[in-house]
């Protein structure tokens, strides 16, 4: 065998550092994705530990009592899935007409600009400002008082460029190559949307609906001045009451009743992640139920 | 005898441009009707802008401009009020095929029903109709369930051909459509063109010198945006054409 061939076999030193640094960095990247997760499992082992003792039936279906140091969370939690609901109803029909005119109808001139950059600005406001916008024109201007419509209009406002955002990604990920067929079949720009572009995006806007639960379940400050309130011995009966949320209650219980048993917060924190879990998965399912039919 | 040909589409001075890149200028010929009109040129030398022009695509391409006249049935595409209707009357084949992401039966059912055909009866009449004629028929008769995006890279251009037949249309424009198929299918393909225009005006772009010879009543040379020559195909390529740039193109010297 020749001195060539043998070589043929052999590493040169570029190639062995060329190995070492390939594990180098796989193992800088994993490094940094395992110090990510460590967080997440952190937060829910120790919600599960502390907050599981509190969970029972009577934690889910009763009343606060005694200054919430005792009872359960059953109005807040209704009281959520209200302002869940409404702010959905109110922010999804606008939010994806919105993304659907921008996405399938605007030209790339300097209104569209000023609106995408209306939309990126709006993402970028701090939920404490909303509340005050909330306060100043649901509350005061239009007079809604501190009702469940105000509260949920102003999530609604403040999660809607997470809809047009992700429902915008959503359409343009359908291929154009599809719209260009259907126009040249004398489709109109409504039949193409109908008929090809929103069956083929559908799923990707719904991410986007999902991202919008998780986060109105989640807000705090917008809710604080504009409908939510500490207690509430029974439950919403209209928009226009007032309401119990969990998160404004994880805040009450966590920070502002003293002398309360251990385990409460962490069963209403653990009970606030459950439920996003819970409307997430719900989703989610449906999502993967309609990508099983996707037809490309 | 030429004159007595009826014209279809009446092409003066056009132009087109994205943005500041010309892609298209002074370009003037005009295309028969039940003529099969080639188009060849190297890429980059306006064919694909030019079919776009045809059925006012540029509408929903940014940056294109189109300047000049083109006249479809005598009448300026430009002033057609109802964009829709011109659409519908000119069928289009694209370079890869685009499998519209439904079964084989709604597409080719798709742009009847746009028309607003109704009734099963109908309908399956159209696709039977279309399948047969694009030589297709008898591959998918019993799969006309299954998606489109199923069917093999050939079937699926047959397919798109059988979908631009179901709009009943006067012209049909054919870019590269047999990019991405095999030789046996293309000359299915192309026997099928050479029927059809009996029926419709074809203009037919490819980057096939031969096909163009072989299909084409007459040819023209586009080249970097400009339209070198028009002129029967049999004398293109007979040796009798014009331009120097055109015997070059066509014996393969460049491009």
């Amino acid at each position: 065998m020749s001195d060539a061939i043998k070589n043929g076999f052999q590493a040169a030193p570029l190639d062995r550092r060329n190995q070492r640094n390939q594990r180098v960095f796989r193992l800088l990247f994993l490094t940094m994705t395992v110090i990510l997760i460590v967080p997440v499992v952190v937060i829910l082992a120790l919600l599960t530990i502390k907050g599981a003792p509190a969970l029972s039936w009577g934690f889910f279906t009763e009343s606060p009592k005694n200054g919430l140091t005792e009872g359960g969370i059953f109005p807040a939690l209704v009281g959520t899935l209200w302002l869940v609901a409404v702010a959905l109803v109110a922010s999804v029909p606008l939010g994806v007409a919105a993304a659907i005119y921008l996405s399938e109808y605007a030209k790339d001139n300097l209104l569209t600009r000023l609106i995408n950059l209306a939309i990126i600005n709006l993402a970028g406001v701090p939920s404490i400002v909303h509340a005050l916008f909330g306060l100043g024109a649901f509350v005061l201007f239009f007079k809604f008082g501190t009702s469940i419509l105000a509260a949920s209009l102003t999530l609604a406002i403040m999660t809607l460029p997470v809809v047009i955002v992700s429902t915008r990604e959503a359409l343009q990920s359908v291929p154009q190559s599809f719209r260009l067929a259907c126009w040249s079949l004398g489709a109109t720009r409504w039949q193409t949307i109908r008929k090809v572009v929103l069956p083929n995006s559908i799923s990707g806007i719904l991410t986007g609906v999902i991202l919008e639960v998780s986060r109105t379940v989640g807000e705090t400050a917008p809710i604080m001045f504009t409908g939510a309130v500490f207690f509430l011995p029974f439950l919403p009966q209209s928009v226009m009451d007032q309401t119990m949320a969990m998160s404004l209650h994880l805040y009450n219980v966590a920070t502002q009743v003293p002398d309360i048993p251990e385990a409460l917060p962490f069963g209403v924190a653990l009970s606030l992640i459950l439920m996003v879990l819970l409307l997430n998965s719900v989703s989610i399912a449906f999502r993967v139920h309609l990508r099983r039919v996707k037809k490309w | 005898m030429v004159s007595k040909d009826r014209i279809k589409l009446e092409v003066k001075d056009l132009e087109i441009r994205y943005g500041s890149h010309v892609a298209l200028q002074g370009a003037t010929l005009n295309i028969r009707e039940n003529e099969i009109f080639g188009i060849i040129g190297p890429a980059n030398s306006g064919k694909t802008s030019f079919l776009r022009a045809i059925n006012r695509m540029d509408e929903m391409t940014s940056g294109m401009r189109v300047k000049g006249t083109l006249e479809f049935n005598g009448k300026d595409v430009s002033q057609w009020r109802n964009l829709y209707a011109l659409r519908s009357r000119i069928g289009v084949v694209f370079p890869l095929p685009v499998g519209l992401p439904m079964s084989v039966y709604d597409n080719v059912a798709f742009a009847a029903k746009l028309r607003g055909v109704k009734g099963k009866a109908n309908l399956d009449e159209v696709v039977e109709r279309c399948l047969t004629r694009a030589a297709l028929w008898d591959e998918v008769k019993d799969r006309l369930d299954s998606l489109g995006s199923l069917l093999s890279g050939g079937q699926q251009q047959r397919l798109t051909i059988a979908r631009a037949l179901s709009q009943d249309p006067e012209l049909l424009l054919l870019d590269e459509f047999s990019i991405a198929v095999d030789p046996v299918t293309t000359m299915r393909i192309e026997e099928v063109l050479k029927d059809l225009k009996k029926e419709m005006t074809i203009v037919l772009v490819t980057n096939l010198v031969q096909q163009a010879r072989r299909l084409a009543d007459r040819t023209a040379l586009f080249l970097a945006g400009e339209v070198v020559e028009v002129g029967k195909t049999k004398r293109l390529f007979g040796g009798a054409a014009t331009d120097q740039r055109t015997t070059d193109y066509i014996e393969g010297r460049f491009g």
